[in-house]
């Protein structure tokens, strides 16, 4: 990052005797970017810190509660591990190439990301009312964020000890009180659009062009080429089933890690950044930073190995596959939509893997490290 | 045949206009009215008309059908509302752009079929007069091509207490006779068109024909006509002073000697590479950049008059899937930025719109003018692409309006002497003339998807897809359990059976 910055700031060194004012900008909107990306690191950071702390009480509690088996001791997160894992998780964001990449390209994404880690922060710090806004506030720029409102509300319910039950008083209020502030925010901020514009052009204009994915630039995303090469009559269709994708898993993923919601909001993120109409690198960016959040389940994962491989090669093979379509004209647009496909196989398998890792960590938990069989040979685990 | 102007058509004026070839400006002087290559239709509509999109679409197929032309082409993504470049011809007042359409589709080329429907508005079509010269197999062989119809409302009389509607009809052909002929410049009615005059159109009030004769140098005859003219007429034009032979059809004098008109031009010399003056405004555009991406589009505007500087209205129509930066737009003159006093910017919306660029730039004397703007390529639904997609996409001409400075002064003429082409360029206070000019078109590549494998991609992308919800499924679904020890398959049951009878502990 450091490098990129200093050669922008010679490079405008240079022009500034010619183009004063329109170097100054330059410099500001590099700044601005490069400023949005501190912050989504400082808000990771604080967050962390925040959720390590809950969860070094919460382990604490569920030892006493005698929850774990007895020789699953190894296991469980040490201070001393848990340390560095804020610190790593800033860093992560903030020396990810993808980062890097999509700081230099101004993509707005940035904005996008530090508004939902400034969520998640206010989330894990327990805040209703800030989450809410910027929940909404991220809904409004994307549509896509709404999906976080489960993993949000489990959390929240969790930091105010209130149980999660259907019949509970306490719960049904809670999520009413919780969905009312994130619904009413939106609603003012979309009003507030309407009064500037004075019109409601914007909302075919923002969310129908998300949805609808009438534009085709080819992307890191499974959207653009499967769209041009879609027979016309079946687009509808398609464009459902494949924008259902994101919110598809979000009821079933809140069932299955109702006790773990910051791991639900890692993996819905993750799903987010695969199956949105226009991902950019820099979504893939902010999931990634929360992979150090997940050092303790790195010796229960199966292929990484392959999977960073595959993640590193096409992140390679992207420019070059692009440069022989594009420029060089000796390749066609299949090669470059191979590219985007291995690369989403390779996303979808890690989080998978990691999905895979963090549940089978959880029965060792409970169940111990050292299982036992009938006939008192090597325990295989598998999924039934 | 024509639908009458002023009851069931809305329109106020219109113009409707194809060309085949481009008009080279530089070499060939000014148009005497140029169309761009392709066909443009513009339209006033009278505002009374409430629904003036659906009027437009309407009279554009309409049209159409008149012509023969494929004017139906014409929908919201290819027309646009200039705010200045167009005013309304004619009797008309009203000034309200929201009344205007104006749509040109470059590709559509003018041909036959679309001259056949042309002549057979003129009174006598093709029978008599000086339509017989019109003969489609020597009209397509050459150059430039171009028809046009305007219409608009006029005085019927002095007094001008009622209204009229003009229709006029204007074809203009380029034959380069220098090639077409072993170098040789002269030419006759025969050679070009095959054909010679033998009477006027019964109908007509005026049949004429005029012949450029002038010379740039004074003592010198270089051109000889034949037979001799009647009269010769001396008119300034486009500020420029020309000489023409006047031979009028309805002259019975003109038919004494020989029964048909055969104008014959003659050059007295071998000539020496004379060209036409440069015109004092011309103009061109293309596209540079390599690569599928990103591109940029550059106009060149000259201005050779001596010691006048003049403003010009640019008019910009790009198609929604070159996507324009605005901000990459400049403007340099001689080296520096010339601020345009007036812009006006129509973002374009995919699928819906184009993009609308309409700007007044001053011309400093004897400069050129650089215009650039940088686009971006987008990728199309593979049923968007033309069935030639490799070809590229064409994108239309620019369109040039200006009052030029006559670099010679222009005499007021009577009304009634005056040649009716005259009236197509009237000229302003005596000092000033107007032209309007169109640009090259350009041809863009853009990036195509492979079109033969649709099916492959749907089945791939799917697969993906699939994937993705098949280890979710499983993860979200299934729970760990310890594997228990299997009863094994039929062949470790036979061997345990078969170790049992031989004694041997199982496997």
């Amino acid at each position: 990052n450091i490098t990129f910055l200093s050669i922008k700031v010679r490079v405008c060194l240079v022009t500034l005797k010619k183009k004063n004012h329109l170097c100054f900008d330059i410099l500001l909107i590099f700044f601005s970017f490069k400023l949005t990306d501190i912050l989504t690191a400082i808000a990771l950071y604080l967050a962390v810190q925040d959720y390590n702390k809950v969860l070094f009480k919460k382990q604490k509690l569920l030892i006493e509660l005698d929850k774990y088996a007895p020789d699953a001791t190894e296991l469980i997160q040490t201070p001393m591990e848990m340390y560095y894992i804020p610190l790593k998780v800033a860093l992560f964001y903030l020396l990810n190439p993808y980062t890097v990449l999509s700081c230099v390209a101004k993509s707005t994404c940035a904005i996008n990301n530090a508004i939902i880690a400034f969520f998640i922060l206010a989330t894990i710090k327990g805040s209703t009312f800030l989450s809410a806004i910027f929940l909404a506030l991220a809904t409004y720029q994307s549509l896509y964020p709404l999906t976080l409102f489960a993993p949000a509300l489990l959390y929240l319910l969790q930091r105010q000890f209130i149980s999660i039950k259907m019949k509970s008083k306490e719960f049904w209020l809670y999520t009413v009180q919780y969905a009312g502030l994130y619904l009413g925010s939106l609603i003012v901020i979309i009003c507030l659009s309407f009064f500037l514009l004075n019109s409601w052009d914007f909302i075919p204009s923002v969310y129908g062009f998300i949805l609808s994915v009438p534009d085709l630039t080819p992307n890191v995303g499974l959207f653009w080429y499967f769209f041009a090469e879609m027979f016309e009559h079946f687009s509808l269709f398609f464009v459902c089933v494949f924008q259902i994708n994101v919110f598809f898993y979000t009821i079933p993923l809140a069932l299955k890690l109702k006790e773990h919601p910051i791991f639900f909001m890692f993996v819905q993120l993750a799903i987010i950044s695969i199956f949105k109409s226009y991902p950019t690198v820099g979504d893939i960016a902010l999931y990634m930073a929360f992979l150090p959040l997940w050092s303790h389940l790195y010796q229960f994962l199966r292929n990484v190995f392959i999977l960073s491989c595959v993640l590193i090669v096409c992140s390679l093979l992207f420019p070059v596959l692009w440069h022989l379509w594009i420029y060089a004209g000796s390749a066609n647009s299949n090669f470059y939509y191979a590219i985007t496909l291995t690369f989403n196989v390779g996303q979808i398998f890690l989080i998978s893997d990691y999905f895979y890792a963090f549940l089978q960590r959880e029965y060792y938990l409970t169940h111990g490290i050292h299982l036992i069989r009938k006939d008192r040979t090597d325990p295989v685990l598998v999924l039934k | 045949m024509w639908p009458p102007p002023s009851s069931s058509a809305p329109a106020g004026t219109r113009t409707c206009s194809a060309g085949a070839g481009f008009w080279r400006t530089r070499s060939w002087g000014q148009p005497y009215l140029q169309a761009p290559a392709g066909a443009e239709l513009w339209v006033w509509f009278q505002d009374t008309v409430s629904d003036v999109d659906k009027a437009w679409n309407d009279l554009s197929n309409i049209l159409s059908g008149i012509f023969c032309a494929s004017l139906n082409f014409i929908d919201s993504t290819n027309t646009i509302i200039p705010t200045a470049s167009f005013k309304p011809l004619g009797l008309v007042n009203v000034t309200d752009h929201r009344f205007l359409r104006y749509a040109i589709l470059p590709r559509e080329v003018v041909c036959t079929e679309n001259l056949t429907p042309w002549k057979k508005l003129l009174p006598c079509s093709s029978k008599a007069g000086l339509a017989v010269l019109l003969k489609a197999e020597r009209l397509f062989h050459s150059s430039y091509h171009s028809q046009a119809v305007h219409i608009r409302p006029i005085c019927r009389d002095k007094s001008c207490l009622s209204l009229s509607w003009e229709l006029r009809q204007i074809l203009t052909v380029v034959f380069d006779s220098f090639a077409s002929a072993q170098g040789k410049k002269d030419w006759s009615f025969l050679k070009i068109f095959s054909r010679t005059l033998t009477e006027a159109c019964p109908l007509a009030s005026q049949s004429k024909v005029y012949v450029d004769i002038s010379s740039k140098t004074e003592e010198q005859e270089l051109l000889d006509v034949s037979p001799a003219p009647l009269s010769v007429y001396e008119a300034s034009v486009q500020g420029d002073r020309r000489t023409y032979a006047v031979y009028d059809l309805l002259n019975p004098a003109l038919f004494n000697t020989s029964r048909n008109l055969n104008v014959l031009l003659k050059w007295k010399r071998p000539q020496d590479n004379l060209g036409l003056a440069v015109p004092v405004l011309h103009a061109q555009r293309y596209v540079s950049g390599y690569g599928l991406q990103t591109g940029e589009i550059s106009t060149l505007v000259y201005n050779t008059h001596p010691y006048r500087a003049f403003p010009v209205l640019l008019l910009e129509t790009v198609p929604w899937y070159l996507r324009l930066y605005i901000h990459t737009l400049t403007i340099i003159t001689k080296g520096k930025e010339n601020k345009p006093s007036y812009i006006h910017y129509q973002p374009a919306q995919d699928r819906k719109r184009p993009h609308l660029l309409e700007m007044l730039i001053q011309l400093p004397a004897n400069s050129v003018t650089k215009i650039n703007i940088q686009f971006e390529r987008a990728l199309l639904k593979w049923t968007e692409y033309t069935p030639d997609p490799n070809h590229g996409f064409y994108v239309s001409p620019s369109v040039l309006s200006a009052l030029v400075p006559s670099t010679i002064a222009i005499k007021e003429e009577d009304e009634e002497i005056k040649p009716l082409f005259a009236s197509l360029f009237p000229s302003f206070d005596g000092s000033s003339y107007f032209v309007r000019l169109y640009t090259e078109p350009l041809l863009v590549n853009l990036p195509t998807p492979d079109f033969s494998m649709p099916y492959n991609v749907i089945c791939l992308t799917c697969t993906v897809v699939a994937v993705c919800y098949g280890s979710f499924y499983n993860l979200l679904t299934r729970t760990f359990h310890v594997e228990e020890p299997k009863r094994g398959g039929l062949a470790k049951r036979l061997a345990n059976i078969i170790r049992k009878m031989r004694g041997v502990p199982p496997l």
